[in-house]
């Protein structure tokens, strides 16, 4: 099956379950419907916002995206290859063109390595570099993240958090990559540093032509960031639309509580401004509800969205939405 | 309560850090004063040093003054605070797994300062925790006193630190970025929970935040806090209309703005001080973008610029000309 040009990665029908084990012969008595059915596609060049609470599932969504959890169910297209279903020897040969840039960047960096060695590691593995070429090549990545080149024989532990973030990015540049997975790139760094590294990942993506997933819970940063943005709940995308169109007019309940409750830093608006206050919490997502699942939390349920699920349906100008009643 | 001077020093095998200078404000009867700052601009420090929950040693508490109803916290001796902490000052804490017991049932941790602080028996004590709970919102909530600390959710979890704080009617609630760790639709339930508790109990209140979005829904008056000072002071609208310290400006402008279509953030340059030293030139100068010669030899003092404003800053933002001649 051959995919167009424009589309990059496609999920069909993702789904990722948890086996539970429980009792003395380890039995499975049920799974953690961590991801359960999505669909959606990335174009070539944009950049995908993911957002949800946490234990929505983005961050499984995205891991298994690259394959770093075997899926149960539903297939991903890489430029048309299913990643889903490949070989241990092809999927190694597909990595260096899919890399991820994790959360917390220091647990992501190995504190015993020097950053040469953590930047050099991944070009090590897929490359048949010399180790004057691949010193050159970390040098220039470095540079290319806005750090000092000479700090290659340094530890992890002389960086400052958003310089570690940095060190994460070169070494998920390393082997440019085509597509890149940022879970949640920034939510461990201080406001002021946020916007830096944000800044960083657009002028690389714009420079090398890179296309992101970009996983976050922070929507305006998201909404700064990207192109088209989906919004999890609970295993599943409720709403799936073009960054504008998704902020201006949301149509899923979610999505409008979602907005709704981030705090806007002005005591103006915030004194006028109508606040949806979601009642109760997520539910677990080893039991969810039936119907739709957030028909224990939404305001504007009706009785069928207890018992039918709402089907994946287009609406408006290139959005998708999972509710019976959105319009 | 009224704070002057209050200087928090850790002394460490790399020397002594400093993380509060000399810091001054006052809260009042029923306000809502929050205080905003970066992860080590000694927020959190402060707020500890004044009912000294601080490790002491390694930390010193070395100079200052902390009045409350006419008494210096700081000389009182421990079975005095003790009356203090959780009686008329209650505190919530950022990460509600952390700072409850897992081993006792989250009855008897609310029951704990009434009989200890009320003198309640316990019969009244289980009366009382029970209408708390109510207070705060949790379903079913005599079954639920029985109920440990991981049966419940994070943000019900966080209403049971409120219930604990609230619990011996205080005059003033501390919140340590009581909602830094939930989600965003969790953290709009206890901003409202919060919001209410005030209308009907009226107790003054010190939320500690590092984000400008929450404190501007919430807050009378703002400090904003940088490398152990308070740079900023301000009426929440003054400070967000306003803003007269290069920092803040800075920080308002990292914020996306909505809708605005610009293509880049305007971040601030470098990263936050190492409070090391004992701080000699303005901590916020290596990264301000107005700095000039007088920023790295001194260190501005808290000034009033108007009615109830107040900035450490060399610089007037809105004149761009230095503050003072010389």
């Amino acid at each position: 099956m051959t995919a167009d040009a424009e589309t990059l990665v496609r999920a069909k029908n993702l789904k990722v379950h948890f086996p539970i084990h429980a009792g003395i012969f380890r039995r499975q008595v049920g799974a953690v419907k961590a991801v359960d059915g999505l669909n959606f596609d990335i174009k070539r060049g944009e950049t995908l916002g993911l957002v949800g609470e946490s234990g929505c599932g983005k961050s499984t969504a995205g891991r298994a995206m690259l394959r770093l959890y075997e899926l149960t169910d539903g297939q991903i297209d890489f430029e048309g290859v299913d990643i889903a279903g490949l070989s241990k020897n092809d999927l190694r040969e597909m990595r260096p063109r899919m890399q991820m840039i994790f959360q917390d960047p220091q647990a992501c960096l190995n504190p015993r390595m020097t950053v040469g060695d953590i930047i050099a590691e991944p070009l090590d593995e897929h490359t048949k570099m010399s180790s004057k070429e691949k010193r050159d090549k970390v040098k220039s990545l470095l540079e290319s993240v806005g750090m000092n080149p000479d700090y290659v024989n340094r530890y992890p532990h002389e960086f400052s958090g958003g310089q570690r973030q940095r060190i994460g990015i070169a070494r998920a540049l390393a082997l440019e990559p085509d597509f890149i997975v940022c879970d949640e790139p920034i939510a461990a760094l201080d406001v002021s540093i946020q916007a830096q590294v944000v800044n960083l990942l657009q002028d690389i993506q714009d420079r090398m032509g890179l296309t992101y997933l970009f996983i976050s819970h922070d929507l305006s940063m998201v909404r700064h960031i990207a192109d088209r943005v989906a919004v999890m709940y609970l295993g599943r995308i409720v709403e799936l639309a073009p960054k504008e169109e998704l902020y201006s007019n949301p149509k899923h309940p979610y999505t409008k509580a979602l907005l709704s409750a981030v705090p806007v830093p002005d005591p103006e608006v915030e004194k006028t401004r109508e606040h949806i206050v979601l009642k109760g919490d997520v539910p677990s997502p080893a039991n969810p509800p039936s119907g739709c699942r957030f028909s224990t939390r939404c305001p504007v349920a009706q009785k069928n969205c207890f018992v039918d699920d709402p089907e994946w349906r287009k609406i408006g100008d290139g959005g998708y939405v999972a509710c019976h009643y959105a319009e | 309560m009224d704070v002057t001077d209050l200087k928090t020093v850790f002394h460490t095998q790399d020397g002594v850090v400093h993380a509060v200078n000399g810091i001054s404000f006052h809260l009042e009867e029923g306000e809502l004063l929050s205080v905003v700052g970066e992860s080590g601009s000694g927020k959190s420090v402060t707020m500890m040093s004044l009912l000294k929950l601080l490790p002491i040693p390694p930390a010193e508490i070395a100079s200052g003054k902390v009045m409350f109803d006419g008494k210096d916290l700081l000389q009182m001796d421990l079975e005095e605070l003790r009356k203090i902490r959780g009686g008329q000052i209650g505190f919530i804490f950022q990460d509600p797994m952390t700072s409850l017991n897992p081993v006792f049932n989250v009855g008897f941790q609310i029951m704990e300062p009434l009989i200890e602080h009320m003198g309640l028996d316990k019969k009244q004590a289980r009366a009382r925790a029970v209408e708390l709970l109510e207070l705060v919102g949790i379903p079913g909530a005599s079954d639920r006193l029985n109920d440990f600390p991981h049966q419940f959710s994070g943000g019900m979890r966080q209403r049971v630190m409120i219930a604990i704080a609230l619990a011996c009617d205080p005059k003033i609630l501390i919140a340590d970025e009581p909602t830094t760790a939930l989600d965003v639709t969790i953290q709009a339930q206890i901003i409202e929970l919060i919001k209410e508790l005030r209308k009907k109990l009226g107790m003054a209140i010190v939320w500690i935040t590092h984000d400008l979005g929450v404190a501007a829904g919430i807050s009378d008056r703002l400090l904003v806090m940088y490398g152990g000072f308070v740079v900023e002071h301000a009426k929440v609208g003054d400070l967000y209309k306003r803003p007269l310290h290069p920092y803040t400006r800075a920080l308002l402008n990292t914020l996306p703005a909505e809708g605005s279509g610009e293509t880049r953030l305007r971040s601030i340059k470098g990263s936050p001080p190492n409070i090391g030293a004992e701080p000699k030139s303005c901590p916020f100068a290596p990264r301000c973008d107005y700095a000039f010669e007088r920023c790295h030899k001194e260190n501005p003092l808290l000034e009033r610029i108007e009615g109830v404003h107040d900035v450490a800053c060399w610089w007037d933002v809105e004149k761009e000309a230095p503050r003072h001649d010389g």
